[in-house]
């Protein structure tokens, strides 16, 4: 099918259905319900990492993500409570707000590269940060907060989606809906990547000058791209607003932003899917040292430093053996 | 007018300094340190232990701080920062390991140093007023007058030592340096030492006024980002500039909007995205550096 090998088709069958059934079996199993909102996080974390991973396709180290995730939650969040919009409709209203200001962003910083480019990003999440303190439509530190649960949706009386707000077990929800998310996420990034647009990227990736000479056009392409990448960033704020029920400037930090940029480097930069594991890594392995109390960084930073130092290529090279082809 | 003018000076002498020791590794390395503020931090707290603990003259303990750091970022130079860029397909991976190190400081500090904030006592007392035109305390004063005199020593070194020549050959082409006979490996880790060092000394300075706590690592690295990226990366000369106009740029919109609160601050990350999208290398960099 598609030119997908039977192996390749047996391992998304996997995932899939550990993701769907799987999980929810072991929790019910374990009663561990904590871990609902654990694997919730981890699969917006990803959606929002899946967009930072993107900006690597094409030679950039977006430390930037954060902003989006900011701006996607604070506009979703107002589209619900003010405005009074459905929850399912301010969210890809959200992720499209995300991906205009990547554009108009992206117009002049999207110049820059190396180290410059991840630095403005870096700053680029502070500016967002100071600009919801200071305009009033977002409240200011207060934040906005009581953001009512996703309503249903129905057409023509069949629903389609149930009222969050009238379900025993909202958190089974999310975590649905936030794994039907991330899974389309990753089928598109695939599907991109594997795509014309996928190639250009990559010549890009290794020689934009190059790229440029033969005829691709660059400045397009990683306009284009970093829309995405924002795109993704707004939908996965946007979600996490939603579930948190309130946004704060302090929701997405510059801590964030780097976390995002950890994970994809974790998870391994050369693999699809590297950015997924590498989110499941990082957040789910400080949620489970959280019984170590004040040793809990420690620990995880040790491991995190150990992990770098032995597999500098990420997680996913394991199977490549050592080194990788540099 | 003066005071401002004082204020802009005073601070501007601390950012260069913090700024010296990120660009001079990423000159070096092409390493972008996460962890530079972590280490500006544990200089503070060492200077408060020897200092304000256990009664050991100023002088004595800043030059714990520096000793402790140096050693320090030499170890962290060799046993990860090296095998790590020797071994990654992406130079970028790199700062991973910063990150992850700043992590990894910021647990030590918690545990050893605790979350409280801590201040030692002060160096000199006394006030500087002049005719109510300028008035700063004199402790300030003489931190200003260390930390440009640090400013001065560095810069001597640079310029006028063999090491310093084999730091700066190598920070221009480490192939050439390499094949010129500089030993590639020992000078990255005097760099990285010599940087660390400079994040230690400023730390300690700046115990005696702002005190030292847990949280500041976060913030001083990314003031140092930007004073790096105003000054273009790994150019000397451009993290002073870098310093002194972030200085200048706070003591003003400080002075001006200090009703408006954090308006400052966006308004220098403003203006500064703004600089870069149309000067991307800052003032002095090389391009795509």
């Amino acid at each position: 099918m598609l030119g997908f090998t039977s192996k390749q088709l047996f391992g998304v069958g996997i995932f899939l259905f550990m993701i769907f059934v799987g999980v929810p079996l072991i929790i019910g199993a374990t009663g561990r319900w904590d871990f609902y909102f654990t694997l919730t996080s981890v699969a917006l974390l990803a959606i929002a990492s899946a967009g930072v991973w993107l900006t690597f396709y094409i030679g950039r180290i977006n430390i930037g993500q954060g902003a989006f995730a900011l701006i996607g939650a604070y506009v979703s969040a107002i589209l619900v409570v003010k405005a009074g919009w459905s929850f399912w409709i301010s969210l890809p209203a959200a992720g499209l707000f995300a991906a205009v200001v990547a554009i108009l962003i992206g117009l002049p910083i999207l110049r820059l590269r190396g180290v410059y480019f991840a630095m403005i990003t870096l700053v680029l999440t502070q500016v967002v940060t100071l600009t919801a303190l200071a305009l009033p439509i977002t409240n200011g530190a207060k934040g906005i907060s009581n953001i009512p649960l996703p309503s249903g949706i129905s057409v023509f009386g069949i629903p389609i989606l149930p009222d969050f707000a009238a379900m025993e077990n909202t958190r089974m929800a999310f975590y649905f809906t936030a794994c039907i998310i991330m899974t389309m996420t990753y089928a598109a990034l695939y599907r991109l990547v594997n795509s014309r647009l996928g190639h250009l990227c990559r010549s890009m990736q290794q020689n934009e000058e190059l790229a440029s000479s033969i005829g691709v056009n660059i400045s397009y392409i990683r306009i284009v791209i970093f829309a995405i990448s924002s795109f993704f960033g707004g939908l996965g704020g946007a979600m996490f607003g939603s579930i948190a029920q309130s946004v704060y400037p302090s929701s997405f930090q510059v801590a964030d932003s780097v976390n995002f940029m950890l994970n994809c480097f974790l998870g391994g930069l050369g693999y699809v899917f590297g950015p997924m594991l590498g989110t499941l890594v990082l957040y789910f392995g400080w949620d489970l040292l959280f019984e170590f109390g004040k040793y809990q960084m420690l620990i995880y930073s040790t491991i995190l430093i150990i992990i770098i130092r032995f597999l500098p290529n990420g997680l996913l090279s394991i199977r490549l053996g050592k080194g990788g082809d540099k | 007018m003066e005071q401002i003018i004082a204020n802009g000076v005073y601070l501007g002498s601390q950012y260069a300094m913090i700024a010296l020791g990120l660009t001079l590794i990423f000159a070096l390395m092409n390493v972008l340190n996460f962890a530079h503020g972590q280490m500006y931090v544990i200089g503070g707290f060492v200077t408060y232990t020897f200092y304000g603990q256990w009664g050991v003259p100023f002088v004595l303990a800043l030059v714990m701080s520096c000793v402790t750091l140096a050693i320090l970022g030499a170890l962290i130079e060799k046993f990860l920062f090296a095998p790590v860029i020797k071994g990654s397909a992406r130079e970028e991976s790199t700062m991973l390991l910063a990150a992850g190190i700043a992590f990894f400081l910021d647990a030590v500090i918690l545990i050893v140093f605790g979350e409280k904030q801590r201040g030692v006592p002060k160096v000199v007392d006394g006030v500087f007023n002049w005719d109510f035109r300028i008035i700063m305390p004199y402790d300030r004063i003489l931190i200003c007058v260390l930390a440009i005199l640090s400013i001065v020593a560095f810069i001597g070194l640079m310029q006028y030592t063999k090491t310093g020549r084999a730091l700066r050959a190598l920070a221009q082409d480490r192939t050439a340096a390499q094949l010129m006979g500089v030993n590639v490996d020992r000078y990255s880790m005097i760099g990285f030492a010599l940087g660390a060092m400079l994040a230690g000394l400023v730390g300690g300075l700046l115990v005696t006024i702002t005190g030292v706590n847990l949280g500041m690592g976060g913030p001083t690295s990314i003031k140092a980002f930007m004073m790096v990226m105003i000054g273009g990366a790994g150019v000397i000369s451009g993290a002073i500039w870098g310093g002194i106009i972030l200085g200048f740029m706070e003591a003003i919109g400080l002075a001006l909007l200090y009703q408006y609160g954090d308006i400052t601050y966006l308004l220098i990350f403003v203006s500064l995205m703004i600089f870069l999208a149309i000067r991307p290398q800052g003032l002095m960099g090389k391009p795509w550096g």
